[in-house]
């Protein structure tokens, strides 16, 4: 049949083209972030030289002292930038392959990590600490805590409602709680002294990296891991349970455990990488868009994608927040500015090649 | 693999939609229920299939309660078919079929080639092969139902449910996908299946139910069951059964032309 050939004709072309899209854009992440990683540990105030780079990279490897390379080379790209490099990693990483999972989850693309409360509940935690004079520490335990607590508390009142539509009550749920936390930090704001208090407050809310230790990078690596471990079990559930509570169910699939496994695990992320950075919008909801916009919506390839690209964009824009200006540019603002032409691009672009 | 239901009542909490539904399926069977819009055939699927809790009595599968069976034991059992969706992402059509393997696979396991090789023969087999790389969501209707039926046997269970697999479907779909479903059944396959038309349930059903106001008004041969009679009750107008070869039998609504024809009330008393 003439049909028939013409369909299988393109039924194969668009095989083709979807394994191939897939490794493409595999590749050219890892290209991208290698790349990435080279130009934010040369550039800055004290330029490092490729060279330089390269010979502190054998020297890392092969365990023998650097050669040629001045120590004070060997101290800004090791102690400083490095430091910096890897917390943009984790928390671009983070904050896309959690967005990754809720949006798959939710089965909404413009669904973002935080639409069950987290962001708004450690804001909240960390504004508070920073209210109450509280040191780092516990500015980021605080942040941490309330960003879980938040999410358990959304659970919670979705669970107690007990209505035919588990997922939309859940997102009620958490956009409703998300902004009675909105209030409370305004009204700390409000509160807080307006000399010490919020200026330290409104630097949090925008997210910044430069803060970010070889520690706290540590200690939310940690949390960070075992949530991404744990989506990555259940990948290929997360993909039937897209299709809905029902016909996942009838797939085989306990979904209500499932979805809680990935709520946890995604809050996990979400919150430990929050904890440290501030509050980075606009990751979490358009990398993963743009990934699927890219491999499709496969999860197993999704996640790895979103991760890779999310890490990719983050270190492109701290280290334009660094370098590009005199003071530094709060990340929060800079993602927005540099993400939304980038996105109305690959929405004008990507829609020719989908169709 | 036998499906049974006893005395069951099935609804929401509080909303009960229909009780005293006794009926059995058995492979290789295909068995027809008819009944009017809204009048409880999704929910009484969805109570047969363990997607809702039963209300009254019990649902049967394997001889053992569907309540007690986990998800995963169930979906080996028996495949749903629901009525077709647009998705909400562009999978592929064969990623879609691989779905079906889900409960034979370990806990955190991915597809690995034995299902892919099942999910493509399940596409070779509903003569869709060709639209294995194609996105579901731009695919058409009869394409999309035909995707969902090569998911259930993908599936590998020996009895399959399908909500209205028809329904929405174009004349030539609906009698490629009435071709298939009889295909399944020949293959041992015991097929439960929600239909509107009469036609249909001459054509395939070994039996028919009639579902009406929540109870079973009747169960059996489509030749006993499918009366003018059953059928006016069932959707308020009056028919003509046609022979029209000697197997083949079909329903006729006869309209009532320039006399208020369709405002009777339901039992068509005048």
């Amino acid at each position: 049949m003439a049909v028939g050939s013409r369909t299988s004709e393109l039924g194969a072309h668009r095989a083709r083209a979807t394994v191939s899209r897939a490794a493409l854009a595999l590749a050219l992440g890892v290209v991208a972030l290698v790349v990435m990683v080279a130009v934010a540990l040369s550039a800055g105030q004290y330029p490092v030289t490729i060279g330089d780079l390269a010979a502190l990279a054998w020297a890392r490897v092969t365990g023998v002292a650097p050669v040629g390379v001045a120590p004070m080379v060997e101290t800004i790209v090791l102690d400083v930038r490095a430091p910096r490099v890897l917390a943009a990693l984790l928390v671009g990483a983070a904050l896309a392959g959690s967005g990754a999972a809720y949006q798959t989850l939710f089965r909404n693309p413009l669904v973002s990590p935080d639409i069950l409360g987290v962001s708004a509940g450690a804001a909240l935690g960390a504004v508070l600490a920073i209210f109450l004079s509280l040191g780092i520490w516990a500015i980021q335990g605080f942040a941490f805590a309330c960003g879980l607590l938040a999410v358990a508390a959304a659970y919670a009142i979705a669970a107690s409602l007990r209505s035919h539509d588990p997922v939309l009550v859940l997102v009620l749920a958490g956009v409703v709680l998300g902004s009675l936390l909105g209030a409370c930090v305004a009204l700390i704001k409000y509160l807080a002294d307006p000399y010490n208090q919020l200026p330290a407050i409104t630097y949090w809310l925008l997210g910044s990296l430069a803060a970010a230790t070889p520690g706290d990078v540590r200690a939310s690596a940690a949390p960070v891991l075992i949530g991404l471990a744990a989506l990555w079990l259940v990948r290929w559930r997360v993909n039937v349970l897209s299709l809905g509570d029902e016909e996942a169910a009838a797939l085989g699939v306990a979904a209500g455990r499932v979805r809680a496994l990935v709520i946890a695990a995604a809050t996990l992320v979400t919150a430990a990488v929050v904890a440290i950075s501030g509050i980075i919008g606009w990751i979490g909801l358009v990398v993963p868009h743009m990934a699927r916009m890219l491999v499709g919506p496969d999860f197993r390839l999704l996640l790895p994608v979103s991760l890779l690209f999310g890490a990719t964009f983050l270190l492109g824009v701290d280290t334009l927040a660094r370098t590009a200006a005199r003071i530094e540019i709060p990340l929060g603002v800079l993602t927005a500015f540099v993400g939304t032409p980038m996105f109305v691009w690959l929405l004008a672009t990507a829609r020719r090649h989908w169709q | 693999m036998k499906l049974e239901a006893r005395n069951l009542a099935f609804g929401y909490r509080g909303r009960p939609v229909g009780r005293d539904v006794s009926l059995v399926l058995e492979a290789g069977e295909v068995l027809c229920l008819l009944g009017p819009n809204g009048g409880g055939k999704t929910t009484l699927f969805r109570t047969l299939l363990g997607l809702l809790p039963a209300q009254g009595g019990e649902v049967r599968l394997g001889g053992e309660d569907i309540a007690r069976l986990p998800r995963r034991e169930i979906a080996r059992r028996i495949a749903y078919v629901p009525q077709v969706h647009l998705g909400y992402f562009p999978f592929t059509v064969r990623e879609v079929v691989l779905m079906g393997r889900t409960a034979h696979l370990a806990r955190f396991a991915s597809p690995a080639r034995a299902d892919h090789e099942a999910a493509d023969a399940a596409l070779a087999r509903l003569g869709i092969a060709h639209l294995a790389d194609a996105p579901y969501t731009q695919i058409s209707g009869g394409e999309r139902q035909l995707t969902l039926l090569a998911r259930a046997l993908a599936q590998a269970a020996p009895l399959i449910v399908m909500d209205e697999p028809t329904a929405s479907l174009d004349f030539g779909n609906q009698a490629r996908v009435l071709e298939r479903i009889a295909e399944l059944a020949a293959a041992g396959i015991g097929v439960l299946l929600s239909t509107h038309d009469p036609d249909q349930a001459f054509l395939l059903g070994d039996r028919v139910a009639l579902l009406h106001g929540g109870r079973l008004a009747a169960i059996g041969a489509p030749q006993e069951v499918l009366t003018p009679d059953a059928l006016r009750m069932l959707y308020g107008v009056d028919v003509t059964l046609a022979r029209v070869a000697e197997d083949r039998t079909v329903c006729v609504p006869r309209l009532r032309r320039g006399r208020g024809a369709g405002t009777e009330p339901a039992a068509g008393g005048s």
